[in-house]
């Protein structure tokens, strides 16, 4: 055998090592993650789910700014103690619009994916500033900064596309409106019917204590207190559910 | 294709093929001709740098 | 000329960071862009500097190329202290939380930075160096591709950089273990891919014929991050000069992608990437072969196989459907025996010369870190089972089994394969000193010890506290008095990452005063020198 001829095996001994380790790697993945696609049963049916309103949007992208992730699940595991103590236990159909998804890993702090309409706004406001004023065992940082900073309105609209282009239903007319809907939802003086009609449910109003801007503040608030609220579950079939 | 079609597959057919593989790798490094080149690949780092 | 091209696209690029600096569409995007610019405005300052007209001297094609690899010897070592520093930070702010400071350094901004720092700037550098020093002393070759080395090992730095300051401003995409957004993912593809194409291609030319088994875990961690790494970023980013971006998949899809890349950047980055290093550097220090070739080869087809399973085992009980919970769990508790190949493999190389481990301090560092790997990858397939799961998950518990892992064995490995290359790469006789690595070695096995026991006493206690019912059906305790209960037990955690942190920073000292070509005038270490014989 000839030199040449040695190289060309031990060439193709290195790339077969390469192309041998990610066939065996890709395995895996592909036999969990790809039914989870197509499997119908994957998300339940149910009611009430839409896509979320600008200004939930915007609040729900502070909370991920904040890595608020890492210490707060959003996800109730069906036990006793957690239906107790956070609700109904959550289903996978009440994060299919989450582009990326919240459920986290730890509760340093207690779960939020109820949180919606446990507390009033001003607690929110008052708890986010200076969360040991409300709560003296809390050992969570002070979020004050955000009532002072008003939100960044710079054409809103290209996210609502980005999540479009992902699969979030937001309709031609959803986007069209996102900037004026993102404003309305935290004024006051607002008429919110279009907004309530494109966003059912949504809280509308002063959230901050500040009517005279939009802030950050209003936005994380608007987020926090839809949580949870939007599936009816007098409706829901928990048989048809169980995977 | 549902689930209990995948399963099915899986606990039969795709767990014998795995099994296989697997006795088939440990056959292939534990042949009787493997040691020694076993041995002296092993050897390697320990040559001169 | 040298450098040429190389100036003139550094400074293109930094022009490139000013004007989306100055169209960025959002605050934190246009801030970051002005860190990009100062940064790169630096290194093309550097090669201006470093321009040369005269002709290239000649390159000997047969020696190593040790330089990337000095600078990637520091580098592991200073992000290594730099990221534990955020973590005994962030270990602080939670038993004191008035040391948040808003909007910056609070602990949700400050925590990526110290996963991230002590994963992919200390261990990726570790990773990246020894990696770099192994392929070619195992290869008998040269690294591929000239200058290939200093764009990955530079690149890589800048990609740690963004990654950082990004964390700071607030810009992340919440995955954990790959919080960076979409743009900064897009360079560590381009970094990653040379890096692939550097270890690849020094294999491909290398004179021995065998490919060591060290280069196989290495090889395998380099390709198998590539395609975690790029699927688990697939993003829609909202405006193309904007930090923000939403990922393709959402809710339940999104989750168990997350939970297959962050499973497997343990399994691959910080598992089969120091088990390669284990593979090279332990027989090295001990100076025998590995104890079974054999047993590595069936245990990597193993590992690597089994793995990549076992991600469903963070969502235990979630909204995850069952089938895929059950198959993550049953891959974990089987991927407790490749492990231990590992560990029996790692452990026995020493088998007839077992008294290194009392006269050598790298030696013992190794062993111990072994040890730790050993005991890691039994408690995590148990924590796996469901039933566990259901008490420890939530918990510190997880965060102790995350450092037993991350403290003992990537952190000892590491620290073991930094003391014996430092002295070789530097042509040193020796360590400045040997009596410092005792001390290193002891300050951080301690410094394990109390973390681990306390992340498990507080995460026991809290689990048992959230489910606990009085005679009348009622729960016991609200989540806020749980959180007061965990006050004792954060400080002592606190104190335990200290003594590991003041660990490393004597081995900083070590090696800096190591590079500097100081040796300490100390007496030799009990046993290390043969005792006087006896006159026959």
């Amino acid at each position: 055998m000839g030199l040449m001829d040695k190289h060309a095996i031990i060439e193709k001994n290195a790339t077969l090592l390469l192309v041998g380790s990610l066939l065996v790697v890709t395995v895996g993945g592909i036999v969990e993650i790809a039914p989870l696609f197509y499997l119908d049963n994957t998300i339940e049916k149910v009611e009430g789910m839409r896509p979320y309103s600008p200004l939930e949007l915007a609040g729900r992208n502070i909370y991920v700014r904040e890595g608020c992730y890492l210490c707060h699940s959003q996800m109730i595991r069906p036990f006793r103690d957690e239906v107790e103590r956070y609700g109904h236990y959550s289903l996978a159909a009440e994060s299919m619009y989450d582009h990326p998804f919240q459920w986290g890993s730890k509760r340093t702090g207690p779960d939020l994916a109820r949180v919606g309409d446990r507390y009033s706004n001003d607690w929110h406001v008052q708890h986010l500033s200076d969360p040991r004023s409300v709560v003296p065992e809390s050992i969570m940082p002070k979020y004050a900064f955000l009532k002072d900073t008003p939100i960044q309105v710079k054409d809103f609209s290209t996210h609502l596309v980005a999540n479009r282009r992902v699969g979030v239903p937001y309709s031609d007319d959803m986007i069209a409106h996102a900037n004026a809907d993102l404003m309305a939802q935290a004024d006051p003086n607002a008429d919110t019917s279009g907004l309530l009609s494109r966003y059912p449910k949504a809280k509308v109003g002063d959230l901050d204590g500040n009517p005279q801007q939009v802030t950050e503040m209003d936005a994380l608030v608007a987020y926090l207190q839809m949580l949870g609220t939007l599936v009816d579950f007098k409706h829901y079939d928990e048989a048809a559910g169980y995977r | 294709m549902d689930y209990n079609l995948m399963r099915e597959f899986a606990d039969s057919w795709g767990l014998l093929a795995m099994a296989l593989f697997f006795v088939g790798c440990i056959a292939f490094a534990l042949r009787p001709g493997g040691r020694s080149q076993a041995d002296e690949a092993a050897r390697i780092p320990l040559k001169d740098d | 000329m040298k450098f040429g091209t190389e100036t003139v696209a550094l400074s293109l690029f930094a022009f490139a960071a000013l004007v989306a600096a100055g169209f960025g569409v959002d605050e934190p995007f246009r801030q970051h862009m002005w860190v990009l610019f100062i940064v790169l405005v630096g290194f093309t300052a550097i090669l201006l500097r470093n321009t040369s007209f005269a002709p290239a001297a000649p390159i000997d094609p047969s020696a190593y190329m040790d330089g990337p690899i000095r600078y990637g010897a520091i580098a592991t070592m200073f992000w290594g202290v730099v990221g534990m520093l955020v973590g005994v930070v962030i270990a602080l702010q939670l038993a004191y939380p008035d040391l948040n400071i808003q909007p910056w350094f609070n602990f949700g901004r400050l925590r990526p930075l110290h996963t991230s720092g002590v994963v992919f700037a200390f261990g990726g550098n570790a990773l990246l160096c020894t990696s770099m020093y192994v392929v070619q002393r195992t290869c008998r070759a040269r690294l591929f591709g000239g200058n290939l080395a200093w764009f990955v090992f530079w690149g890589y730095q800048l990609f740690i950089v963004m990654a950082a300051t990004g964390y700071l401003l607030g810009i992340t995409e919440s995955r954990e273990y790959a919080e960076p957004e979409w743009y900064v993912d897009i360079w560590l593809t381009i970094v990653w891919v040379a890096y692939l194409l550097l270890f690849l291609g020094t294999i491909l030319k290398r004179k021995e014929p065998h490919i060591y088994v060290a280069n196989w875990f290495y090889l395998s961690f380099i390709v198998t991050i590539a395609m975690l790494h790029v699927v688990n970023n697939l993003s829609m980013p909202a405006s193309f000069l904007g930090s923000k971006s939403y990922s393709a998949f959402s809710g339940v899809q999104d989750a168990l992608t997350q939970w297959w890349y962050g499973h497997n950047a343990v399994g691959f980055f910080l598992t089969a990437g120091f088990l390669g290093m284990m593979y090279y550097f332990v027989p090295k220090q001990a100076n025998r072969p590995v104890y079974s070739y054999r047993l590595s080869i069936i245990h990597f087809w193993a590992l690597i196989f089994l793995y990549i399973w076992a991600g469903p085992h963070h969502l235990h009980y979630t909204a995850l459907p069952d089938w895929a919970q059950t198959l993550g769990m049953v891959f974990s508790i089987m991927l407790w025996m490749p492990s231990w190949g590992g560990m029996i493999n790692g452990l026995m190389t020493l088998s007839g010369a077992w008294d290194k481990i009392r006269t050598d301090p790298i030696i013992r560092m190794m062993v111990i870190a072994i040890a730790f790997y050993g005991m890691s990858t039994f408690e995590g397939p148990m924590m796996s089972i469901k039933s566990v799961n259901s008490l420890s998950h939530y918990t510190d518990w997880t965060i102790g089994h995350v450092h037993s892992g991350a403290l003992g064995w990537v952190g000892m490995i590491s620290f073991g394969a930094i003391y014996y290359m430092v002295p070789k790469l530097w042509n040193r006789e020796r360590l400045y000193s040997l009596r410092l690595v005792t001390w290193h070695f002891w300050l951080a096995t301690l410094g394990i010890v109390v973390y681990a026991a306390v992340m498990w006493v507080s995460g026991i206690m809290q689990g048992l506290m959230w489910r606990e019912y009085d005679e009348q059906g009622f729960l016991v305790y609200s989540f806020a008095e749980t959180v007061a209960a965990m006050h004792p037990y954060y400080i002592m955690r606190a104190v335990g990452g200290a003594m590991y942190l003041s660990g490393a920073l004597i081995m900083a000292w070590n090696i800096t005063m190591t590079i500097l070509g100081h040796q300490r005038q100390e007496q030799p270490l009990p046993g290390s020198v043969p005792a006087l014989q006896p006159a026959q």
